[in-house]
């Protein structure tokens, strides 16, 4: 996976918690989190989506390197890159 | 012929809009089907019928406002809808004897008592007659002769704004007619202009006018708290170590669907203690205290950017932390995309509302009349915290109760947060 394809998921992911995200004015190093006022229901549904859009595992130890887009991207294409197919 | 009316979808409601009907004359609906789709002040609402039968006759159309206890539609029996029409009821035949605690019991649960069917010696209503009808009945329906309720259609009166002359407070035609200042009803068809008038309002209505309607509505309520509740308030900070690994160690072993929050198990522990602490669970209504049969949790979920809403978790008690975990997703998202059902924001018997995740260490709530308490939960802290005379650095979270001192004092409120925290230290048996 590209850290492009990455980062679409990534929005994809949080269009589907907040569908009016507006990531134009969304840092890539901003704690998106805080920002878009995601709670833990939320963030585990952000999670899951993210699994399931990349078959990959991600723990809740893993939550703390989720905090922004950029990191959630780094995050994917590292870790999702050796255990998909 | 039983009516479908406007159902009261929470203590703040006073009228709806008929969105959509889901189901057409003729067709056959059970109890708790989904028949329409109505939006109040704060949210749109899936609401359910209350009855079994067949639906005769559609008496909104989509689009219309209308005040809670109007009725929406007709529905027959579910046998052939001309089959044996039941006597009516006659006003005025209440004088038989009933116990104190019926009549009080059928006040607060909104009976007619004229409506109902004895089953007691010489035909006197016993409690269980009330529990039957209450259960039956369509939820906050103000009490009023049919002719009465014709005729508040007819002139558009409020019901629930009349004080009614008849036994037990039932409103009849006079009440009506005084109150609409008309000594006889127009014959003529029900207002067409108003129900025009009402759908180009509703169709107006823009995103900003439905925010101001939601903050009007939670304004109203919580103004009404204020001013009726006379609240007290107790804090505990209760260790969250055993519940936090038992969760983590959960998380590790099931799927990210099936992963618990830590709102989670505050939320059952919070139902739970409700048995020890059963005088917090229920309604003030008429001066006295009205336990609750179940335990429906009302979970407070902030709407991005317009208010909130809090829909019940029913028999929260009794879930499994999977299943309310389940139920909690549900609802929540429900809330948000605005299809909630009327029976989850009709019944809570008590309310959560746990702030932790917007960085609050401690939440100290308005309580939802006619509720009696409210439980908050803050964020979960990493605290210094002495266990066993040792100091260690463990999860914490602030959990606080606003409760009504109508209802219980300040010992009853201080042996519920106790118990929370002591069913929060063996996470296992949630």
């Amino acid at each position: 996976m590209t850290r492009e394809e990455a980062l679409g998921i990534v929005k994809e992911a949080i269009t589907s918690i907040v569908p009016d995200a507006d990531f134009d004015s969304l840092a890539p190093d901003e704690r998106f989190r805080d920002t878009l006022e995601l709670d833990s229901l939320d963030f585990l549904g952000f999670v899951e989506t993210l699994s399931d859009r990349t078959g990959c595992r991600i723990d809740e130890d893993d939550y703390p390197s989720l905090t922004t887009l950029a990191d959630v991207a780094d995050f994917l294409t590292d870790r999702c890159w050796r255990t998909r197919d | 012929m039983p009516e479908f009316t406007m159902p009261s979808l929470g203590a703040d409601m006073e009228e709806g809009t008929l969105l959509e009907w889901l189901v057409h004359p003729g067709d056959t609906v059970h109890k708790g089907d989904v028949v329409a789709v109505v939006e109040t002040a704060k949210s749109t609402i899936e609401v359910e019928c209350f009855g079994s039968g067949t639906v005769e006759r559609l008496l909104v159309e989509a689009g219309t406002t209308v005040a809670v206890g109007t009725p929406l539609a007709q529905i027959g029996a579910a046998a052939p809808p001309q089959a044996a029409p039941v006597a009516p009821p006659v006003a005025g035949a209440v004088d038989e004897v009933h116990s104190p605690l019926v009549r009080r019991l059928a006040a607060a649960e909104g009976v007619d008592l004229t409506t109902v069917h004895g089953t007691g010696p010489g035909g006197t209503i016993t409690r269980a007659d009330v529990d039957h009808a209450a259960a039956d009945k369509a939820r906050t329906r103000p009490r009023a002769t049919p002719l009465a309720r014709r005729l508040a259609d007819v002139l558009g009166v409020d019901l629930r704004r009349v004080t009614g002359s008849g036994a037990g407070g039932t409103v009849r035609a006079d009440d009506i007619r005084k109150v609409a200042g008309h000594a006889e009803p127009k014959a003529g068809p029900k207002a067409e202009p108003r129900k025009a008038e009402a759908r180009k309002a509703a169709a107006a209505r823009t995103a900003a006018d439905r925010s101001a309607a939601m903050r009007r509505a939670i304004g109203d309520l919580m103004s009404r708290s204020k001013r009726e509740i006379p609240h007290y308030y107790l804090s505990t900070t209760i260790d969250l170590a055993a519940a936090d690994t038992w969760m983590r160690d959960h998380n590790r072993r099931a799927p990210v669907a099936e992963r618990l929050v830590p709102a989670a198990l505050l939320l059952k522990a919070a139902a739970l203690a409700l048995h020890d602490v059963p005088q917090l669970n229920g309604f003030w209504t008429d001066d006295h205290f009205v336990p609750a049969t179940a335990v429906h949790l009302g979970v407070a979920v902030a709407l991005r950017g317009v208010g909130l809403v809090a829909p019940a978790l029913h028999d929260a008690d009794t879930l499994e932390l999977p299943d309310l975990m389940r139920r909690l997703k549900d609802v929540t998202i429900r809330a948000r995309s605005g299809r909630l059902r009327g029976s989850e924001t009709a019944d809570p018997t008590i309310t959560v509302t746990s702030l932790g995740d917007q960085g609050v260490e401690a939440v100290f709530g308005v309580i939802y009349p006619p509720q009696v308490a409210l439980v908050g939960f803050g964020k979960v802290v990493m605290r210094p915290t002495a266990v066993d005379g040792l100091l260690g650095v463990r999860p914490t979270v602030t959990a606080t109760l606003s409760a009504d001192h109508r209802a219980s004092d300040g010992a009853v409120g201080a042996r519920y947060l106790a118990t929370v925290d002591r069913l929060l230290q063996q996470p296992e048996q949630l």
